[in-house]
């Protein structure tokens, strides 16, 4: 039983590797919102797996967030956002799509190599889950400093947080901030909707950040 | 039940950003703030006086952080009561409106208690929570004016703060993994008394690895290079009163988070030393700030480069250990949040008075305006380290001590601290002396603030009370 328990964990941690790939390689907003919340369903998942192993209720509450929030309530609202505003639908990236997969399976090896060394006396089942959840951060950033817009990039700080609660699941017992930074995530989402991108449309055309490099550096 | 002090420093700016956040009238909301943030630094006073509550799993006061409290509420007073003189000539000159002053308003005290969370907690997890709001705080602060620059501006910062806390969150969860074993599952291993006590039979590798991610996690906020790349936009694109509130607050508060992390690690004997991690992004930070220095045209960036170059100094300072150079990190750390948030407040009035920021478009201050002008000129000899001035005090100790022990690694602080001398020299001869030109107008600010500051700044570079050199000494001693 322990060894099914084990490996349903093991598939969930590493399909949201998977579906971090995913994200990397989306040239569309759309495709870019529908992966994000794929992503977010599958933490649902694998929290809601963790708190049925772990026997910790309270866990159930973030799986739940996770759902309702990350997986269906802010695409949508991102979404509309989009059609409302007319942004670009394209996402503009800095590197080739081919090389940030190459860097994106570097940081996977990186991650791997560091957490489960350094790991090699906690809880299995921990182990590997803090292993996948660096991968999951690692590869969140990555999106963030290889994308121009705006948009993209706060899917990739998104993603990024999802593997922040990947990890602090995986931590047994691990008390308040499972809950705090959940609300945490949801709060950052909302205020780089609400205002950010508001704001921002408010002034430019358009939410792309390269249009912020014309004065970026010195002002003369 | 007693009066409790430290649960008074996070109620009062708590109900007070409540109250301002449904009041209309900027006058009222200015007062109301500055009552405020005077009713608390007053309950952070008492602290000194009426003893301290003892330590529960979620709030403690020892000695290190009741430095940092009193210092904190102190600097958000007299921010505060500059904050009600600068806004007036914003709400004048049309670049705020009074609904978004009525959030400013309420922002400036949720900044406050997210900062005083941060350091009265015992617990990492609420540590980092209230990081966290800060950060959010003043990112949304630092948009405030709505131009393209402050979007930006706050973009940035935005994005590199999160990051930052996003790292610092995953190394918090890695020293709960580490702790886990030894301190058993809950609440207990959240709590940094606990954690201090049992670190000796931690993981050591965990740790190691903790301590790296909390470092560029909390590093990022303190500023070090290569992660200070959001500071100085952040401090030259906000309103004066939250770049004061940056560079003399917020920078100390994750220097203090990364300090208790600090001394986690250096309960125990196997985990790697986190001294010269934070000696070479410390003298990286110094020389690099120090050279940019050189090239900047805009006023509050200049100083915002200057923050970065005394955070390197502190941290350095923090890296080499030992009580004299503990002592003179700390004393640096105060006299630092004091004489750069006299600055900002001095810059504040220049940029108001000359209606621009750009260091070319002034001149001739102490011609002008001789209050303001002397004001600035009294506060850059400060920063820079001329005696008889706090800092020069508190750098001569880093540079001695370090020489007592590490001469090679003097070298270069001494050559950073020189490079940037001459650089805020070169500039301070062109807005303070020479022909004055650019705007004249009289400034309408309140010196009061400025002059206060530097009064301190002076009279610790004379004397220190023997009260609290003795209790520097002990916090020293606490940081090993």
């Amino acid at each position: 039983m322990h060894s099914l328990t084990f490996d349903i964990a093991h598939m969930l941690a590493g399909s949201l590797v998977l579906v971090s790939f995913m994200l990397l390689y989306q040239d569309r907003l759309y495709a870019l919102l529908n992966v994000y919340a794929l992503h977010a369903f599958i933490l649902a998942l694998s929290v809601a797996w963790q708190a049925y192993a772990q026997d910790a209720p309270h866990l159930y509450i973030t799986a739940a967030i996770a759902l309702v929030f990350k997986a269906i309530m802010i695409p949508v609202v991102l979404h509309r956002m989009i059609v409302r505003l007319g942004i670009h639908r394209e996402v503009e990236t800095v590197v080739g799509i081919g090389p940030t997969m190459l860097l994106g399976m570097g940081l996977v090896a990186l991650s791997m190599v560091v957490m489960l060394r350094v790991t090699a006396e906690a809880d299995p089942l921990a182990r590997e889950d803090l292993a996948f959840a660096l991968s999951v951060v690692l590869l969140g950033l990555l999106m963030m400093v290889t994308r121009r817009n705006a948009v993209s990039q706060v899917v990739g700080f998104m993603s990024l947080e999802n593997g922040l609660v990947l990890a602090a699941t995986g931590a047994k017992g691990m008390p308040l901030v499972v809950e705090i930074s959940v609300a945490f995530s949801i709060l950052i989402a909302f205020i780089v909707i609400g205002i950010f991108l508001f704001r921002i449309r408010e002034r430019f055309d358009t939410v792309d950040v390269q249009a912020f490099d014309s004065v970026r550096g010195e002002r003369s | 039940m007693t009066f409790d002090a430290v649960t008074a420093v996070l109620v009062i700016p708590a109900v007070a950003a409540m109250v301002l956040a449904v009041l209309p009238g900027y006058r009222l909301s200015a007062s109301i703030n500055v009552a405020a943030a005077l009713l608390t630094f007053l309950a952070a006073l008492s602290l000194f006086f009426f003893g301290r509550p003892q330590p529960g799993p979620y709030l403690l006061v020892d000695d290190l952080n009741n430095v940092f409290i009193v210092l904190t509420t102190f600097v958000g007073f007299t921010t505060s009561v500059f904050s009600a003189n600068y806004i007036g000539h914003e709400l004048e000159t049309g670049r705020l409106t009074p609904a978004v002053l009525r959030f400013y308003h309420a922002m400036y005290q949720v900044l406050m208690f997210a900062m005083n969370l941060a350091l009265v907690t015992n617990n990492i997890g609420v540590m980092w929570v209230a990081i966290e709001l800060s950060t959010l705080t003043t990112v949304m602060m630092v948009g405030v004016y709505r131009t393209h620059e402050a979007l930006e501006a706050a973009w940035k910062y935005f994005i590199l703060g999160s990051v930052g806390v996003a790292f610092a969150l995953f190394g918090t969860i890695l020293v709960y993994l580490a702790a886990e074993p030894v301190v058993g599952q809950g609440l207990n291993s959240m709590v940094w008394t606990e954690l201090v006590v049992h670190a000796a039979a931690f993981e050591p590798e965990l740790l190691n690895v903790a301590f790296v991610f909390l470092l560029l996690g909390y590093g990022t906020k303190v500023g070090l290079v290569p992660l200070h790349a959001w500071l100085p936009d952040a401090h030259a694109e906000g309103p004066t009163p939250i770049s004061a509130v940056l560079s003399g607050l917020l920078l100390n508060v994750a220097l203090y988070a990364l300090l208790r992390f600090k001394m986690l690690l250096a309960a125990n004997p196997h985990a790697l030393a986190p001294g010269p991690l934070m000696i070479s992004m410390g003298l990286v930070s110094i020389i690099f700030a120090a050279f940019m220095l050189y090239r900047r045209r805009d006023i509050k960036r200049l100083f915002a480069y200057s923050s970065i170059e005394h955070m390197g100094i502190i941290v350095f300072a923090f890296g080499m250990g030992g009580p004299l150079a503990n002592f003179a990190g700390l004393l640096h750390m105060t006299m630092h949040s004091l004489t750069k948030s006299a600055i900002f407040f001095a810059v504040g009035d220049i940029a108001q008075v000359k209606g621009t920021q750009k260091i070319d478009d002034m001149g001739g201050l102490t011609e002008t305006n001789p209050v303001l002008g002397w004001g600035l000129v009294a506060g850059v000899a400060a920063i820079a380290g001329l005696p008889p001035l706090g800092i020069f005090m508190s750098e001569f100790l880093v540079v001695s001590s370090t020489f007592a022990r590490q001469p090679l690694l003097a070298l270069p602080l001494v050559l950073g601290l020189l490079i940037a001398v001459g650089a805020l020299f070169l500039r301070l001869n062109s807005i303070a002396f020479g022909e004055p030109h650019g705007a004249t107008a009289k400034g309408k600010g309140s010196y009061l603030p400025m002059f206060a500051h530097l009064g301190l700044v002076l009279t610790a570079g004379v004397y220190l009370p023997g009260p609290l050199v003795a209790w520097f000494q002990n916090v020293a001693k606490l940081l090993g």
